[in-house]
């Protein structure tokens, strides 16, 4: 690939002016894990190769006009001040170049945003500052902190290799298979951001906007914040750990176990419901007890059918994302999304 | 300067008060000018302290020197005074200084307005350094004030949205000085399209601003209230909309990114044909494509924000626009280097300033073309390759152009020479030093490093340092241009009034060096 000669070529000329090469040099993007990641990485060689030829003829003509059109080489200046033909051709060429460059561009934005039929969905929750994830259909949730010691930051320690790209809990996925990463924050604004899956998703508070991936081989990708979040915002990281199905299936059933096992074994369903009318009780109720500002009143049958009937998918949806007058969960950030499911269960229950 | 004051003084018509009070109460273009200028420089150094501090805390990884609070401030600052207190301040020096002595004019079209945008710049550079000082210290929120992050400051975010009103202000009432006196105060004759383009790229700047500006002072009063009023315009909890205050700021951002470069070019397309002893390759061409980029700011700015989950359609709509923006810009450069082709070309330090921007800013364009391509974006959004873009763009084209420019007009504006042989090495080392500060950050921008962080991983310690040690070298470079200035002023040997041959414009053609201190009392009559 003509790319990779020329990022072999420049890397050569580097080395060789810095004197030494240590550590990495990388002069381009990461390598890609995608399908979709490699379409960037071909599309940023294919756009960067038409600008450097455009670069080298263009300055290619004014260092043959500096060299032999000086003052001091007794060059004598033309009059000439306009050519429409001239101006006509170099406005209608970069137009036709740029068009060249849109087309693929358009292809893969479209496979980029393409969020469809996912197998997984993760929603991803930026905190000041840490992630935190909830496996959606799993019932699997967890924080993701900065796992790379103080000492180190403070320089009283070595740097591990991963300094500040290393985490106490990894996003596990399951290899191949299309995540969609639901993005959204609690407080400020975060991005969710890994390089070498090609994802990158401003986390909101108050919207949920989504982005996918699907790696291509098992590994571990490291990525980080990437809008800033005040003081922590370069202590944030994000670790995805791609496993195969069989690793992913393992390890959600030993998370569900441990969930279980903190919150008290077999009682844990009861101990949801009971859950769902305690938040119900210090948050829901407080428009729908009355039926204010639009709310349908909890045990107003007739209201709750036609909402009920739409599934439970959608109820949640509501209730997370906030409707109409609603806020986002009631307006309480804090909440899990486990409490708000059980908060919805119990009105749902005392509705039908 | 002493030769503009004596010379008023013959006419005996205008007492001048002397000392501070001349400075204070002065409504004369040149003077007003000159404080622009000055006040430019200082603002230039202390946010160049600031980057300074940024690129010595990253010099390694790890925290070493500052707290990541600190750190988020001086990014902060660092942009707000280089944009608002140093780049768009020097361009407004020039107009002031050039537009009257190019049109054939005596002054301003209202002096007393002059004076005023002048002096609200020194309150709000106070309030932005005061900002520093407050309880928690400077605003760690970036130069683009995003909400909520912004609601969550404490009380410098007060004083910096105050100092943006107030800067805001000053530049609304610049502008409309600036359009008044282009369009009545022309010497007869004068068409506009016999305008010098430093004055028609004025003039395009000027409306960019009185539309954009407002829109700014609307974003920071909504912060405001809803900092202390409880509006909740951007707060999500009330109801509010974060993504909002980034349409808003963005469709000031983008054309304000414009108001930075068109002078630029203006300036850049004064001193080329001066040097190449050849008139500008397309005056009309340059004048429409000026214009249309003008146009085309306005309908880009979601550009901005590709990763905040835009539908599909919107981020293609975005994505064109943007690209289309390259045709005109192009057009530019073509009739910049056409203007050189077959020219009989010195290289001064002025022109090699201009050849540098040409250069470099060419290469920012590029660069933004690479970030106008969606996908491309999603990788490169908010990392250091932004950075590296934006800084070819406003450091590479518009300090480049005012370096250039301030060569260009020095002697005739102080009827004195610089020092040829010090004004080249400073180019040297200034574009030098530049590219070795910024070129890296393209790298470390492409694998992934995101800006605005205090500390970074492993892989990107050495293009780090490096960026660090250029940054240095560049900082030191522009004491070597204060001290060249300083000397010029004092001792520099007398210039001609029409100091390069190639300069045809009414300044050079028909004020002697340095002008009189009301520019044209009688209007030159224009062929």
């Amino acid at each position: 690939m003509t790319g990779k000669a020329t990022h072999a070529l420049v890397c050569a000329l580097l080395s060789l002016w810095a004197g030494v090469a240590m550590g990495e040099w990388r002069l381009g993007l990461q390598d890609q894990k995608t399908a979709v990641g490699h379409a960037i990485y071909d599309l940023h060689n294919i756009v960067v190769l038409i600008c450097l030829v455009i670069f080298i003829v263009v300055f290619g003509a004014m260092f043959y006009a500096i060299w032999k059109h000086r003052k001091s080489v007794g060059h004598q200046a033309a009059l000439f001040h306009e050519n429409t033909t001239v101006e006509m051709i170099w406005t209608v060429i970069p137009f036709l170049i740029l068009l060249g460059m849109a087309w693929p561009a358009t292809k893969t934005l479209l496979d980029l945003r393409d969020t469809s039929a996912p197998d997984l969905t993760i929603k991803a929750t930026g905190y000041q500052w840490k992630w935190h994830y909830d496996y959606l259909q799993e019932g699997v949730s967890f924080y993701s902190n900065l796992a790379t010691p103080r000492a180190q930051i403070n320089n009283q320690e070595p740097k591990g290799e991963h300094y500040l790209l290393e985490v106490d809990r990894e996003l596990v996925v399951p290899v191949r298979k299309k995540v969609r990463i639901l993005a959204t924050a609690a407080d400020v604004l975060h991005a969710w951001y890994v390089p070498a899956l090609a994802v990158k998703q401003d986390a909101i508070p108050g919207f949920v906007r989504d982005t996918w991936f699907r790696a291509e081989e098992p590994g571990v990708y490291r990525g980080q914040c990437a809008e800033l979040c005040g003081k922590e915002h370069a202590f944030m990281p994000i670790v995805v750990r791609a496993v195969t199905q069989r690793e992913f299936d393992q390890w959600v059933s030993e998370q569900k176990s441990k969930q279980a096992a903190a919150v008290g074994g077999s009682a844990v369903a009861a101990t949801e419901a009971a859950d769902g009318k305690g938040t119900y009780e210090q948050i829901c109720q407080a428009c729908h007890a009355a039926g204010l500002a639009g709310a349908p009143k909890t045990g107003d049958k007739a209201a709750w059918a036609p909402r009920i009937a739409r599934g439970e998918a959608v109820l949640m949806q509501n209730a997370l994302r906030g409707i109409r007058m609603m806020p986002p969960k009631g307006g309480n950030p804090g909440l899990s999304d486990q409490q708000v499911r059980a908060a919805v269960a119990y009105m749902v229950a005392q509705s039908k | 300067m002493e030769a503009a004051h004596g010379h008023a003084h013959e006419h005996g018509h205008d007492h001048i008060p002397s000392g501070i009070m001349r400075w204070v109460t002065t409504t004369n273009h040149k003077d007003i000018g000159t404080m622009y200028l000055w006040f430019s420089f200082s603002m230039f150094i202390l946010g160049g302290i600031m980057a300074l501090v940024i690129r010595a805390e990253l010099f390694q990884p790890g925290l070493q020197i500052v707290e990541p609070e600190f750190f988020n401030s001086m990014t902060t600052y660092h942009g707000l005074i280089m944009v608002f207190g140093a780049i768009m301040p020097a361009f407004v020096g020039f107009a002031n200084w050039l537009i009257p002595m190019q049109i054939g004019a005596p002054d301003m079209a209202f002096p007393r307005l002059n004076n005023w945008s002048f002096w609200l710049l020194p309150p709000a550079a106070l309030l932005l350094i005061l900002a520093q000082f407050a309880p928690g210290g400077g605003a760690g929120v970036g130069w683009t004030l995003y909400p909520p992050l912004t609601v969550q400051q404490g009380m410098s975010m007060d004083l910096t949205i105050f100092a943006v009103h107030i800067l805001g202000m000053s530049s609304i009432m610049g502008s409309i000085n600036i359009i008044t006196t282009l369009l009545n105060m022309r010497a007869p004759g004068m068409t506009l399209m016999k305008l010098p383009m430093f004055c028609w790229t004025w003039l395009i700047t000027a409306y960019l601003l009185i539309a954009v500006m407002p829109v700014l002072a609307g974003a920071v009063t909504m912060l405001l209230t809803d900092r202390h009023l409880d509006t909740h315009f951007f707060n999500p909890a009330g109801g509010g909309d974060p993504v909002l205050f980034q349409h808003i700021f963005w469709f000031f951002g983008h054309p304000e990114v414009y108001i930075i470069a068109i002078p630029a070019f203006g300036v850049i397309s004064q001193i080329i044909p001066a040097f190449s002893r050849k008139p500008l390759f397309g005056y009309a061409s340059m004048v429409y494509a000026t214009a249309s980029i003008a146009i085309l700011s306005f309908l880009v700015w979601a550009h901005h924000m590709y990763t905040v989950g835009m539908p599909v359609q919107a981020q293609l709509y975005f994505m064109f626009a943007t690209m289309l923006i390259a045709v005109p810009t192009g057009v530019k450069v073509f009739n910049w280097v056409a203007t050189m082709w077959k020219g009989s070309l010195s290289f001064e330090t002025p022109m090699l300033f201009a050849v540098g921007f040409l250069f470099l800013f060419t290469i920012g364009g590029f660069t933004g073309l690479v970030l106008s391509i969606t996908p491309l974006d999603v990788q490169l959004h908010d990392t250091y390759y932004v950075v590296a873009h934006f800084h070819y763009v406003m450091v590479a084209g518009a300090l480049f152009s005012a370096f250039g420019g301030i060569y260009f007009w020095l002697p005739k504006w102080t009827g004195r020479m610089y020092d040829e042989k010090l004004g080249k090495i400073h180019f040297w080392l200034t574009f030098v030093f530049f590219n070795i500060a910024f070129f890296v950050q393209h790298f470390s921008g492409l694998a992934g490093m995101p800006r605005r962080i205090p500390d970074y991983s492993l892989q990107f310690t050495e293009f780090n340092a490096i960026s660090s040690i250029g940054a240095f070298g560049f900082g030191l470079s522009q004491l070597l241009f204060l001290y060249i200035v300083v000397k010029t002023i004092r001792s520099g040997e007398k210039a001609a009034q029409k100091q390069w041959e190639g300069a045809d414009s009414l300044e050079w053609t028909a004020l002697p060096s340095p002008p009189p201190y009301h520019s044209f009392e009688t209007p030159p009559l224009i062929k």
